[in-house]
Formats: C-alpha cells, structure tokens, sequence
C-alpha cells in the first residue's frame, strides 16, 4: 500500500513537473479562453505573434469558459474571451467575468449594431444563416425567412436541431421582428414542412439536398464556401446546390457574430486590447475572410470571391442585443411546437 | 469527501431559483426526453448484456477453435468512443456515404436513398452505441463464468442438464451481481454521453440539461435537472440491489475446482467463432479500418503532426495518474467496508459511485467551485504571508483534469473490487484470522491475489475511459494543452472530424495495448480435463 502511495505521489509530482503551472501573467504574453477552434484561430495568433513579438496561449472548449472565468475570480490567468456566436457573448456578460473594451479604434472599425452599447463585447466577424437550395429542382432565387412556413415547402426542408446555436440565434431574430405568438406560428409552419427529423449539420443540409432528400436545407454562408473549396470529398454537394440570400420581409439576411470580450480580471490587460484591436485589424480580417470565408466586420476589407458570389449582403438591421434578449424564449418555442421531435 | 465535492456543489447551484425554466421544460421537454433516456438505456441495455453474457459464456466455457484468438478480440470495442463509433457508422450509412453509393450500383439513387437505414434515431443509437459498450459486461461476465466452481455444473450434470439448461439454471443466475455490475456501468456510460446521442438526434435527459444551461441560460435549472438525474440513477441501483438481495455468490470453500471447457468442433465450433467475432468487427474493426481508411486517403501518415505525440503523451500521462489514484482509493473504501462495515462507510461506499452518473460537464461545472475555491485560497494566503502569488496551481497544472476522472470513474474500481470481495467467502478472513494472521496479512496474501482479475479489469476500464474523456477535459485543462480527445474535437467541432482520423487512431491504438494485457491475464487454464 505504500509503495503504491509512494508511486502515486511521485507520479503525481511528476505531472505537475511535466505541465507546468506555466505563464500565468508574464510580460509579452496574452492568454485567450475561445470558443472557436484553435486549428482555425492559429494562424491568426501565429501572425500576431509575428507582428507584435506577444505570445499567445490559448485554451479552448465547447461551453463553460464563463462559468470557469467566474470560478479562477481575480486570479484568472484570461486576457480576452472568444465566442462563436451571439450568445454566448451574452452568457459572459451576464456571469459578470468582462469589463468594458475601451478602445477608440475598435469603436471606430465595428458598427455600433454589432456592439455592446455597454462596450462589454464586440464582433469580430459576421457570418449570415442561408439556404442551400437544389440548382434541379428550386427554380426561385430569392427566398423570404417568413416563406419556409409556406405550405409549398411541405416535406422538403432539412435543418440541424432547433436547439443548436445557429437556430436559435435564428429564431430568437425572428422573435425580436415579429413576436413570440408569431414566431410560434412560424415554427410550427417550418417544422411541418421538415423533410426529416432536425439531424446532422450544416454541412449535412447540403448533402441531403444533394442526395434528394429535401429541396432546400439551412446553413452559414462559410460551411458551403468550405465544402466547395477546401473539401474535395465534400464538394459535390455543394455543386448540386446553390446559396440564397434569403431576408426578413423588409428587412436583411439574419447574420450571427463571433465576437470578443476582455476579462474582468485581466493579468495582461494592455496586451488583451492590443490582440482585440489587432483582430480587427485589416491583416487579421482579412485572414478571417480568406481562411474561414466569414464576411469582415471592418467595412473595405474585400470579402472572399465565393462568399461574393451569393450575392450583396443586407444584414438585417436589428440590433444584435435585441437579438440576444430573445434567445431564451427562442428555445423554449423550440421545446414547445415539439421541433426536435 | 473528494467525490462529494462536485455533487455538494451542483447541490448549491440547484438551490439557485429557476423559475422559468421549469414550468416549459416540465410541459414540453421532460416527459419525451424520459421516454426517450428510458427506451435508450434499456435498450443499449438489453442488447450489451445479451451480447456480453453470450460472447463471455462461449469463450470461457468452451474450447473451440480460433478461441484464443477471440480473447484477444472481444473485449477490443471498449477501445472506440461511443463519440467516434456515432460518427464513424453515420459516415457510413449517410445519403452519398459508402452504404449508399454501393446501393445505387442496383437502385437509382434516389430509391437507394430510402432504403436506407435512418442512424440518426433511436434504434440507430441503441445499435452503435450498445456494439461499443458491451465490452463492460463480457468482461465482467467473463471473469464471473471463469471461476464458477466446476460441481455446480457437474452437479447439472448428473441431473440431466444439457448445456442450455446449465447456462440458464446455473452460470446465469450466478454471474448476475457481475451482470449487473457490467449492464450498471453500461447504463452510466449511455446516460452520460452527450457526444453520441446527441449526434444521433435522441434528446436525453443529458442532452436536456446541456440546452437548459446553452440556450436558456440557466446553469441553475441544469443543475436541478442533473439531481433529478442523481435521483433517478440512485433509484436504479436500489432497485438492482433489491432485486439481487438473497443471491450468495461466494466460492464454494471446498471445491474452488475451476469448471472445465466444453469442447465445440466442426460446424458447432465454426458456429460459435463467427458468433463471437461479428460483434467485433462492428465495434472495432469497422471503425478502425474506417479511420485507417480516412488517414491514409488524406495524407495524415506522410505529414505527421507532431503535436500529436505531445497530445497523445498528455492524454497517457492524465489518464495513467487517474488511474492509480481511482484504483487506490476504491481498493480502500472497499477494504474499510469489508473490514469493519458500519453506516458511515457504507455512506462513503455508495458516495464513491455517484460521479459516474453526473455527466462529464456538470462534473467539470460542479467542480470548478471547490478546487478554485483552493486555488484561490492559496493565493489569498500567499499574498497575506507577503509571497508572491503563485497563480492557479491546481487548474494551471492539470491535476484539476485528473481529479474530475478519478471522481468520474472512481465507481469502477469500487463496483469491480466489490464484485470481487463478494466472491471471496468470508470464511477465508476468519480462517486467516484463526491462524493469527492480521488483516493487513489478509489482505496481501488473500485478498490481493485473488482480487488480481478484478482490479485488472478495473485498471483497464478507467484507463480507456480517463484516455477517452471529453468534456471535463475541455473545460478545465490548462493553457496550451490538448489530449487527443481534445484534439479530435476541435476537428469534429468543425464538421470534418476525419481530419481527426489520426488522432482517433493513436486513442485506439493507446487503448488496444490495455485492453489486450487485460485479456492475456485474465485468461484462467481451464480445470482439468
């Protein structure tokens, strides 16, 4: 028995040897908590290194970044918190881990639309929720976000889970324009109009549609471009559809953002800012635009030629706070018409 | 007091009000997400134990051949996870898959596509999932037929039994506390995964609890969902108890004769390897050769990462330490019990398991709260003491992602050791204790060595589950460090989780060694002949 203590306790110190309790606040270092993967953020930080001589470490996962922020309290080691979509921006706020970003020149590059008014977040990148639509058999080329109701559309539309981010950000738009009993209505249109259960990805919508299932399927603009360019395997189902641009009746296309927050507790505070102004930055935009084919937040950096090719983007104009006040009741609407089922 | 932690502290969080959760979840979500989770555990449940029992009572009680072969292979599914099983079989059988494009060699696509097989439903995940997992009850079954004493069957024997009759009448019966300890473990596995079911379209109860907490908002509710869970695991495990309260499944002291091997030849014996062997292929060979396949068609073996080998040395290194310590502590809170059983140990013992049934995440959430609450007091108390601060020990060094496995998996240990003490008869403590042996020499020269199989085992099912962690993983490792779970997450999580193939392949491969170790030391010589 004690040998085997003696073994665990040697392994143990070994460990902690092996990771280190490394870089927690030096100089020249900034630590990022994010939500996107690193393999796609890498080279980003790879050239802000280059440019800055700042080191970047970085953790990320697929949900409770806040609730950990909220827990490490003063001695959290993050400098800068990334997110995938709109509502997680609000999560961090709302667990109370930001501070405001104060910075002049990230205030002047993203509209105030895609802004905290409280200066507690802000987008960093825009991509729009759209329809992958069969070239054979959809002969419109403009598509309302209100006509997916439209009985015509009976059993001929794939969609991943109402719950998942991008729906609910969706939905929770649809809800900020026209209510909830309407928004009610609407869900329950759709979902009778669903080729299948809500399944898969984005990236699977297309496939369906390919593949016959369903006539049009939903997804983000970047997913069609990626199968196209960077996915040999997967480009046959982008060829057999084509990308529709559809729009709120008077209104834009709902876009989603990901977006960056500064930790309240920031070791590394100046250089946390220096990355989110950076980020903004046309180098780093661009960087975006071209490797995962999102629609730049800084206006004058050219958006890349397949995502061009869907056609001019209006975004809808409804501020995107408003948007994030509705997703709760966006995903109850979801339980409630039974969409998953 | 370590597993309590997390569970007192998602307690604290479900004392939050969430009024608004609730009501619409209680309408709307609840009753479909228990039928669901019902219909998913019993049946994963079902086809894992009649795959398990079957494969484990054919090998260990007859001799055929290719059967040492199948030792090796059986038990070898227990090396993919549930996670890469659901995507692996989806790629297969989805529209334009391989499946698909087979068909429509004789069906016009669009026809083929309707033959084909919806995974992404409830049977689907029974199926996928139950193929990977069946791996807990045969070897806990295994373990249970091998060392049923020989009279008991000879005894059937003599009674006209045929082999059958024997199986149904006798091996089963006495095999059941490690059947239930096998379908048990299978049961927290389903319960807890949010990987596979959720990409197989079934809203569990798990799964709830993830969109209650995302999308409402409300770590509150997600708590009070987990303890409802708690509850409800809690009653299955009285229930299971109940259920086996007079069964006595102690050696016979006289005889601890080991039953001999029935031999099975020709068609019989052929019969008998396929059977064994279909299982395997699908639950392991498929997926493996489908991840060589992927690895090999992209170029991932020419252009080896090398960050791989320090994530797969991170994933080893975590799961290992895990490992000695769950082991440890479950060799120890079993021991107590036996030693001296009294209310507050039984407490402890029955604590011990409940990590395994809160779901990785809620773990990783319940346990941010006590190990940064030290964290923080040790900087509270360095900065008083006037040292400098030296930031967050516990989560910056890694040893928070050992602590939550070995909470996580801490009641695999403690249920094998378990099955492996009730086996060994009391009378041997009082015989030893009768030659003035105490109970530490009990312990080495009684228990240990026949305890071997048993803590084997254990050592291997935690190993491989700590090497296939997910979310805890995710959320509480240090700056900068992936596993390689990690790691074909952030590939999955971009919808390309074949770019992920190879970092598949070396969790497969890190767990095939385990795995097969185990089977090579299991393996009793059969009783004479």
């Amino acid at each position: 028995m004690t040998n085997f203590r003696a073994t665990a306790a040697t392994a143990a110190l070994l460990c902690f040897t092996a990771f280190g309790a490394s870089t927690a606040s030096a100089d020249g270092e900034v630590n990022v908590y994010t939500y996107r993967e690193t393999k796609l953020i890498q080279p980003l930080f790879d050239a802000f290194t280059k440019d800055t001589g700042i080191k970047v470490n970085v953790v990320s996962a697929s949900s409770g970044l806040e609730q950990r922020m909220k827990a490490e309290g003063a001695n959290s080691p993050a400098d800068v918190l990334l997110t995938v979509d709109l509502g997680r921006l609000d999560d961090a706020v709302q667990a109370g881990v930001t501070q405001p970003i104060k910075s002049v020149v990230l205030d002047e590059i993203v509209p105030a639309q895609y802004r905290d008014p409280d200066g507690q977040w802000a987008g960093i990148s825009m991509r729009a929720r759209v329809i992958y639509a069969s070239k054979d058999r959809v002969k419109q080329d403009k598509i309302t976000y209100e006509e997916l109701a439209d009985p015509k559309w009976k059993g001929k539309i794939c969609i991943r889970s109402g719950q998942h981010i991008y729906n609910n950000g969706l939905f929770a738009a649809y809800v900020a324009k026209h209510g909830e009993a309407k928004a009610e209505e609407w869900l329950k249109g759709v979902k009778a109009n669903l080729a299948q259960k809500p399944s898969g990805g984005d990236r699977e919508a297309a496939r369906d549609v390919a593949a016959g299932k369903c006539d049009i399927g939903i997804g983000n603009t970047y997913y069609w471009a990626l199968m196209m360019n960077n996915d040999p395997e997967k480009k046959p189902w982008a060829e057999a559809t084509k990308v529709i641009l559809p729009t709120f009746e008077g209104g834009g296309t709902h876009v989603n953002l990901s977006g960056v927050l500064l930790a309240k507790h920031a070791p590394n505070k100046a250089n946390g800012v220096k990355l989110i102004e950076w980020l903004a930055g046309e180098k780093a935009q661009k960087i975006y635009a071209d490797a995962n084919y999102e629609y730049p937040i800084r206006a004058g950096v050219a958006v890349n030629p397949t995502i061009a090719g869907y056609g001019k983007l209006t975004a809808d104009p409804t501020p995107i706070a408003k948007i994030v006040a509705n997703r709760k009741a966006a995903s109850t609407l979801v339980d409630k018409v039974g969409f998953d089922n | 007091m370590l597993v309590a932690a997390p569970v007192i502290s998602i307690i604290a969080l479900a004392m939050q009000p969430a009024p608004d959760v609730w009501q619409p979840l209680i309408e709307y979500v609840l009753p479909r997400s228990l039928l669901d989770t019902a219909l998913l555990l019993g049946g994963v449940g079902i086809l894992s134990l009649a795959i398990g029992t079957g494969t484990a009572w054919a090998i260990s009680l007859h001799e055929f051949r290719g059967r040492q072969m199948l030792l090796w292979l059986v038990p070898l599914p227990l090396a993919i996870p549930t996670y890469l099983a659901a995507y692996v079989y989806v790629d297969l059988f989805e529209p334009l898959g391989l499946i698909h494009k087979t068909l429509a060699l004789w069906l016009p696509l669009q026809d083929a596509v309707r033959v084909l097989p919806n995974l992404r439903s409830l049977p689907g995940a029974i199926i996928v999932i139950a193929l990977v997992l069946y791996p807990y009850v045969y070897l806990s079954a295994r373990t249970m037929f091998q060392f049923q004493s020989a009279e008991f069957a000879e005894a059937a024997k003599t009674l006209g039994a045929g082999r059958w009759t024997t199986f149904w009448r006798i091996s089963l019966p006495m095999a059941r506390p490690a059947l239930a300890v096998g379908v048990a473990l299978v049961s927290l596995e389903t319960l807890n995964d949010i990987g596979a079911s959720e990409y197989l379209g079934v809203r569990t109860l798990t799964v709830s609890v993830f969109t209650t907490w995302l999308n409402r908002g409300s770590l509150a509710g997600a708590a009070q969902l987990s303890c409802f869970m708690l509850a409800i695991v809690a009653g299955l495990i009285a229930i299971e108890r109940y259920g086996r309260r007079n069964v006595t499944t102690e050696f016979s002291a006289e005889s601890p004769r080991l039953t001999q091997r029935t031999p099975l030849t020709g068609i019989k014996g052929a019969c008998a390897f396929a059977t064994c062997l279909l299982p395997v292929c699908l639950g392991f060979l498929v997926p493996l050769l489908f991840l060589a396949h992927q690895s090999f068609k992209r170029g991932l073996f020419a252009n080896f990462d090398m960050a791989l080998w320090r994530d797969a040395f991170n994933s080893v290194a975590f799961a290992s330490i895990a490992t000695l310590t769950a082991l440890l502590l479950g060799f120890a809170t079993i021991l107590a019990w036996r030693w001296r059983p009294n209310g507050l140990r039984y407490v402890a013992m029955n604590i011990a398991q409940t990590g395994y049934t809160l779901p990785g995440l809620v773990l990783a959430l319940g346990l941010l709260a006590p190990v940064l609450a030290i964290d923080n007091g040790i900087n509270t108390l360095a900065g008083w003491l006037g040292q400098s601060l030296p930031g967050l020990i516990i989560v910056g060094s890694g040893a928070a992602v050992i602590i939550a496995y070995v909470i996580r998996f801490l009641a695999v240990p403690t249920g094998f050791i378990k099955a492996g003490f009730e086996r060994i008869p009391r009378d041997y403590d009082d015989s030893a204790r009768a030659v003035g042996a105490g109970q530490t020499t009990t312990m080495w020269l009684i228990h240990l060595p026949l305890l071997r199989p048993a803590m084997l085992g254990a050592v291997i099912v935690v190993f491989v589950d700590c090497l296939k962690e997910l979310p805890a993983t995710l959320l509480l490792r240090p700056l900068n460090v992936d596993t390689l779970a990690t790691s074909i997450y952030q590939y999955a999580s971009r919808g390309s989780f074949e770019e992920g193939a190879l970092a598949a392949l070396l969790i497969v491969a890190a767990s095939i060694g385990p795995v097969a170790w185990l089977t090579r030391f299991s393996d009793v010589p059969a009783g004479p002949a």
